[in-house]
């Protein structure tokens, strides 16, 4: 046991020692998480929105007033025509235009229908999307009630879009999950391998082989400081999507830790299978940035929908740990639900650590 | 123990892809010897020490270190020897003080409780104990390998290369403390590729291509020479190998440093005839002495 703890021992010094290390270990991770909860978000603020229509018309004013109320949405310019849409929105000074046709509120109150035109910048789609639905979205409301203060009534109903849990398309719902599997993985995953390799590399491991320490030790003393430390990340990472980011915490805390320490269990076994089979550190940096982090990226779920993805891809996605782990992040913290509604999930992800942690110990060699 | 072999060794062959690295070693090393390995480099000296600490397996033979078996008792061996790679292979970024402690524990054992062991070699980096390992010259760094080497008192010491790129007097001093070492009992199996470290072993082994091509004690192998041997002094020592080696009854002709050593068959030519071939060949105003030969001739009559 006393060997197993200067082992342990060792290991953290040589972390702390290197500055690389700590970088990667303790800064990467709240950066990373600020930068894709924060910064690198899909949503859009403060949407310049320009308008061109008559501004003495009492339903164009309401509609326009509204838009600018919205916390999206700003009114920019009011033109007089639409020939000016075009270049506004290509130098970039607006996101989108509304352009109402003349006498828009007699049409309405008279016809019960009036035409309104919305231009997105479609050189952007995802954030033209986004701001036309916004604008679609006021236009709409707008409308509904002016029908029921109508005298007319019977317009015809609109569709009122609601996006559950997420009702303002908040991205930190998406990305932090994304990013806590992220991050999770590339530290236990590439960490351990990296810091296995290096002593195979620097012929370290050849001296430690040499002792009576027995292999399962060795191995054990070398996950137990990235284990740690990932913890100490997680609670870093879980802090900072609660309180900086206002994720919401809706499930069993207990719950989701439980998953978290499955799933860096499993990524730590990643992380040993790595430095099993690859000689240099380069290759097994290798291995981790182009073998794990980027499908995880990739086909996780994070970026994509794993639902969109060709049917080989789902199948390999399949396989990826953070997918399964980012699936239950999402349903424990935003949905909040219990342990029943992630058996599935939470099952396929206890295989997989127990698979890969006693593949890799297996296949840890004694020897040289 | 009542048996004197330290370390036997029967018919080791090792083979990686298509090199031969060891071809059917049999060796056998005494209790409380010093015994030399001795061999230029890519001879298969660091594969049969890794053999002997377990590292790797041998694909023919067997091998034993203090009656245990390489690859059954593999736990024991690691417990009872103690191994210095050819390679520095302590970690650069602990102290002095950390590389020690580390391997003693792991070792289970204390730097206290051994300290008499490796004392003579401790107190010279002492006064460098917090010291990085990779702020230490090449000479200090290897006085801790062998520390870290020593610290669990182990019955059998293996010492790959100790020797290679460490200076003239570090290399002295590093035979000094073998002597010592071996008086407190232990076996000491090195390996080095300078002819000269020989005659400091007890008994050696010259290791070629994977083959032992004669062991003994340097005495022994030196008598073994069978040819008589002269060294010829020249300062252009190209255009004595090129006017020696044509004449019948020169076995070998080879350069060591400033002169060069010629070697006779018995009833060839005599020195004073060699020095008349030489002038004949416009060679003057050089000398040739018979001497005595020493492990390396040996080493290259065998090769």
């Amino acid at each position: 046991m006393k060997e197993v703890l200067a082992f342990i021992r060792k290991e953290f010094k040589h972390i702390f020692r290197d500055k690389r290390t700590i970088l990667i270990v303790l800064v990467m991770p709240v950066v990373q998480i600020v930068l894709f909860g924060f910064a690198i978000s899909t949503e859009v603020h403060n949407a310049v929105v320009d308008v061109v229509g008559d501004m003495t018309d009492p339903s164009v004013r309401r509609i326009v007033n509204s838009i600018d109320a919205n916390e999206y949405l700003e009114i920019g310019e009011i033109l007089p025509s639409g020939a000016m849409v075009e270049s506004r929105i290509r130098k970039g000074k607006a996101k989108a235009a509304v352009c109402f046709e003349k006498d828009f509120d007699r049409h309405l109150k008279a016809d019960g229908r009036a035409s309104v035109e919305i231009i997105g910048d479609g050189a952007d789609p995802n954030s033209a999307q986004i701001v036309t639905s916004y604008i679609k979205g006021v236009i709409s409301s707008e409308q509904l009630s002016i029908s029921s203060s109508s005298t007319r009534g019977g317009v015809s109903m609109r569709p009122n879009v609601q996006l559950m849990y997420n009702p303002a398309m908040n991205s930190s719902y998406n990305f932090v999950p994304g990013v806590m599997g992220l991050i999770l993985m590339l530290i236990c995953s590439m960490m351990t391998s990296v810091s296995i390799v290096k002593e195979k590399e620097l012929g370290t491991l050849e001296l430690v082989l040499v002792s009576p320490v027995k292999p399962f030790w060795i191995i054990l003393s070398k996950l137990t400081p990235y284990l740690a430390l990932s913890i100490i990340n997680l609670a870093s990472v879980l802090l900072l999507s609660r309180f900086v980011m206002d994720v919401p915490m809706n499930g069993s805390l207990a719950l989701l830790l439980l998953v978290s320490i499955i799933f860096i269990g499993s990524s730590l076994g990643l992380g040993l299978l790595v430095s099993v089979i690859s000689s240099t550190q380069q290759t097994a940096m290798m291995l981790c940035g182009m073998g794990l982090t980027m499908p995880t990226m990739m086909l996780s779920g994070l970026i994509f929908p794993c639902e969109s993805m060709p049917a080989a891809l789902q199948l390999f996605s399949d396989i990826i740990p953070a997918k399964w782990f980012i699936i239950m992040v999402k349903k424990i913290m935003i949905q909040g639900v219990g342990v029943s509604a992630i058996v599935k999930e939470l099952s396929i992800l206890t295989g997989m650590m127990v698979f890969l942690l006693w593949i890799s110990i297996k296949n840890f060699k004694t020897r040289l | 123990m009542l048996d004197s072999t330290a370390i036997k060794i029967e018919g080791i062959c090792k083979a990686y892809k298509d090199t031969l690295a060891l071809q059917d070693i049999n060796l056998s090393i005494r209790q409380g010897e010093i015994f030399g390995l001795i061999g230029p480099d890519g001879a298969g000296k660091t594969s049969l020490f890794r053999i002997l600490t377990t590292l790797t397996l041998a694909d023919k033979g067997r091998a034993s270190v203090n009656g245990r078996d390489v690859v059954e008792d593999m736990a024991d061996i690691r417990r009872t020897i103690g191994y210095m790679p050819g390679h520095f292979a302590l970690y650069q970024d602990l102290s002095v003080e950390e590389n020690l402690n580390f391997y003693a524990t792991v070792f289970g054992t204390t730097v206290e409780a051994n300290y008499a062991t490796i004392k003579d070699i401790y107190c010279q980096i002492e006064k460098f104990k917090d010291r990085r390992a990779r702020d230490l010259s090449g000479g200090m760094k290897q006085k801790l390998a062998l520390c870290c080497a020593l610290v669990h008192k182990p019955e059998v010491l293996f010492l790959d290369e100790p020797t290679t790129g460490v200076d003239a007097v570090s290399r002295r001093e590093f035979w000094a403390m073998l002597a010592r070492i071996k008086e407190s009992g232990v076996t000491i199996m090195v390996s080095t590729p300078y002819m000269d470290e020989a005659r400091l072993c007890d008994r050696i082994g010259l290791i070629l291509g994977g083959r032992i091509i004669d062991k003994g004690t340097p005495e022994e192998i030196i008598s073994r020479y069978p040819d008589r041997l002269y060294a010829v002094r020249d300062e252009n020592m190209f255009r004595i190998l090129a006017a020696l080696r044509p004449v019948e009854g020169v076995l070998r002709c080879s350069s060591f440093g400033c002169e060069c050593h010629l070697a006779l068959a018995e009833g060839g030519p005599s020195g004073e005839e060699i020095l008349s071939v030489l002038s004949a060949a416009g060679i003057e105003g050089c000398s040739i002495e018979k001497i005595r030969p020493g492990i390396e001739d040996c080493f290259i009559r065998l090769s």
